[in-house]
């Protein structure tokens, strides 16, 4: 027992608190600036005060504990920023591979120290360029990739085996990491050197950003396979990075967006285990990746809640053994939803407050958005802003000196557990659906979020939720920012390329490893193997994705509202 | 026009290719429920095609296009370009998402009615559409 404060004390505190609420009471009965209500961007009521007496059972070693130990109340590592700051990891692409090759090596030249990658929509969807769904799309927000061709280029002179790479790629996921892979070894890199994450997470695809290919269950399917491909072959790879992010964007308050986002984990870890794999060998390659949006101390609290609650399911729920398989470990982005296309310069502010969130709740590696997100892809300007933020941030501030600087705040502890017994009741309801699959057909998370999202939304019409330059403080204004815009006559050069790309291949290479791919599928062995010779080839992305759909079927959006 | 017509007005929000960003649409399809319009969603990954044969099916008077992926002029052109293909030019197109502004004067020239930005409120989009949208579909005469 290591309780922090004892009854005696805490019966002294709270008589005293109770004259203070008095006088409080007083004087906010005339209190110019009172407000109706004192919520968080969630709907939260806050208290005016935290006192010992909203966190009486707090046990120093039992919840919270030193960093790098049990339940990681505190963070994941030992030393945390003292010993290695986070990875400063900006999200990046746009038009051709060339276009992103270039920004990726102005990024590492400006010291950025991992890259990730934005696909445009058709690849995010597992077409090729040509496809006629796919026309008037090319490289409008990322970068196309229709063969190993393309991937050969966007990762031209960079030295993979230092970097990590971390791609934002959901349903063709494993086709994306193949061709990435035969690559890295084209290079001379073998895969097990090669570190980086691909998302791969199609649960928060059906509950929130919507990129489908294939039904839930041959998805998931194809996402345990490229676990187990990575436990053995690919050691230092995430192979799948469980995301909040998009289920927070999509409107989903704090809390929501921790519950769904353990839940998602809890559904990989069964399937994982369903296929026979070892807990401790794969749940350490586990990573997340969180919001981290503009209430200060719900995002705090919402990372310090999903270290310890993750620690205690791995631990207790799924009996892992490693202390690996116990740390959540997190990438964060700053939030999109809260950023504002009136006054776009304001952004780069919320973004920082929003970044200071992060690193103060103990993130792994983090992207800043650039202030012009919320109007198009990000000039090479606004991106260096947003980079710097951080570099200020881990240079200048100061904020990493001391490890989870807000631990032992009254507040923040009690926020923390508040948020933990929160998303607790959504996990339980989820696990008595049946789990995080059955929810998603029973259209359980994506109506929690839009129930959120409308409430939200009505808060800033009515002038209840105030964003500063839009329903406050507004003005006529020009926008005054430069815009990136996609080539138009990209598209067309990028279907030349990959028809020349076709027309130089071995196709009969081509198609007996398209065959053998179909046999995987249909025969459930991994399909991997057969993804990365396919790559090799020269397979495009759609050749191999065709071979999903045909197999598995296709998903459509069941469109509620 | 339809006179006496006590139809309610007819709305089909639409979202025009790969882009998934649901968020928007899916809020502003409920305002519109609760205005009192009847509103028919499409769900996502919806090609132009789709989105017109739907529309004249339903008989609808508008339909609210989202695009947050940067293929609006592309998108927006081909629905517009199919209406008049299949004389169903008398439904009106409105669109929003995040649409560059100097993007917008071109939408209008090709005869998209308005276009929302980030930041619209709710109560905006339904007054526009109160204002400028008669009920009468276009199979009624």
């Amino acid at each position: 027992m290591s309780k922090l404060y004892r009854e005696k004390a805490l019966a002294r505190v709270s008589d005293a608190r109770n004259d203070w609420r008095q006088g409080y009471d007083d004087r906010m009965a005339s209190a110019p600036g009172k407000k109706e209500s004192y919520a968080t961007v969630s709907g939260k009521e806050i208290a005016p005060l935290y006192t010992p007496c909203e966190i009486p059972d707090v046990d120093y070693l039992e919840h919270l504990n030193f960093p790098g130990q049990f339940p990681y109340t505190r963070g994941v590592q030992t030393s945390m920023y003292r010993g290695r700051p986070w990875t400063m990891r900006m999200f990046a692409g746009l038009g051709s591979a060339e276009e992103t090759n270039e920004r990726f090596h102005y990024l590492v030249e400006h010291g950025q120290t991992g890259l990730s990658t934005a696909f445009d929509m058709p690849t995010l969807m597992g077409y090729d360029t040509a496809e006629p769904k796919a026309r008037g799309e090319c490289g409008k927000c990322g970068v196309a990739v229709d063969t190993l061709k393309d991937m050969e280029i966007l990762f031209q002179g960079l030295p993979l085996d230092r970097l990590t790479t971390s791609m934002t790629i959901n349903p063709p996921a494993a086709v994306i990491w193949a061709m990435y892979i035969a690559m890295a070894e084209k290079q001379g890199i073998p895969r097990a050197a090669l570190g980086g994450t691909i998302q791969n997470d199609m649960l928060k695809e059906f509950i929130a950003q919507k990129t489908f290919m294939c039904p839930p269950e041959p998805s998931m399917r194809l996402i345990v396979d490229t676990i187990a491909y990575g436990t053995e072959e690919v050691p230092r790879w995430n192979p799948v990075s469980i995301s909040g992010y998009h289920i927070r964007e999509a409107g989903a308050t704090a809390v929501q967006e921790l519950a769904f986002t353990l839940a998602d984990g809890i559904a990989y870890v069964e399937a994982a285990l369903e296929r026979g794999l070892d807990v401790d060998r794969f749940a350490p390659r586990l990573s997340f990746f969180f919001n981290s949006h503009i209430d200060f101390f719900e995002e705090i609290a919402k990372f310090r809640a999903a270290r310890r609650m993750w620690a205690h399911i791995m631990k207790t729920r799924f009996r892992a053994k490693s202390e690996r398989s116990l740390w959540l470990r997190f990438h964060t982005q700053t939030a999109g939803c809260s950023l504002t296309a009136r006054q776009p310069f304001n952004n780069i502010v919320r973004t920082a407050v929003e970044a200071l969130a992060a690193v103060l709740g103990g993130t792994q590696s983090l992207h800043t958005n650039s202030f012009d997100e919320v109007l198009a892809i990000p000039t090479e300007e606004a991106a260096t802003v947003a980079l710097r933020t951080q570099q200020i941030l881990a240079e200048e501030t100061g904020v990493g000196n001391t490890i989870d600087p807000l631990g032992g705040a009254y507040f923040m502890e009690a926020l923390t557990e508040e948020m933990e017994a929160e998303a607790y009741d959504y996990i339980k309801k989820i696990d008595e659906m049946g789990g995080m699959l059955n929810a998603i057909e029973k259209n359980y998370p994506q109506m929690e979020i839009a129930e959120a999202a409308y409430a939200f939304q009505r808060q800033v019409d009515e002038g209840r939720r105030i964003m500063v330059g839009v329903n406050k403080y507004a003005v006529e204004e020009d926008i005054p920012v430069d815009i990136y815009h996609a080539d138009d006559a990209l598209e067309e050069q990028q279907i030349a390329r990959t028809d020349r790309v076709k027309n130089d291949r071995d196709e009969s290479r081509v198609r007996s490893g398209l065959a053998k791919l179909r046999e995987a599928c249909e025969g459930g062995t991994n399909v991997m193997p057969e993804l990365i010779e396919c790559a090799t080839a020269y397979a495009t992305l759609q050749e191999m994705c065709d071979v999903f759909r045909e197999v598995f079927g296709t998903y459509t959006d069941p469109g509620t509202f | 026009m339809a006179m006496g017509n006590l139809r309610k007005i007819r709305i089909l929000v639409a979202k025009p290719g790969l882009d998934g960003h649901d968020r928007g649409a899916r809020i502003v399809a409920r305002a519109f429920r609760d205005a009192g319009f009847e509103v028919i969603y499409t769900g996502l990954h919806q090609t132009p095609e789709q989105i017109v044969n739907a529309a004249v099916q339903e008989d609808v008077d508008l339909i609210g296009l989202s695009s947050l992926a940067a293929a609006h002029l592309f998108l927006f052109q081909r629905v517009i370009d199919l209406l008049k293909a299949q004389g169903a030019e008398d439904i009106q197109v409105i669109g929003g998402g995040i649409i560059p502004e100097k993007d917008i004067d071109k939408l209008k020239a090709i005869g998209v009615k308005e276009v929302f930005l980030p930041g619209t409120s709710l109560g905006a989009i339904v007054k526009w559409v109160k204002d400028h949208v008669v009920p009468g579909g276009p199979s009624e005469d």
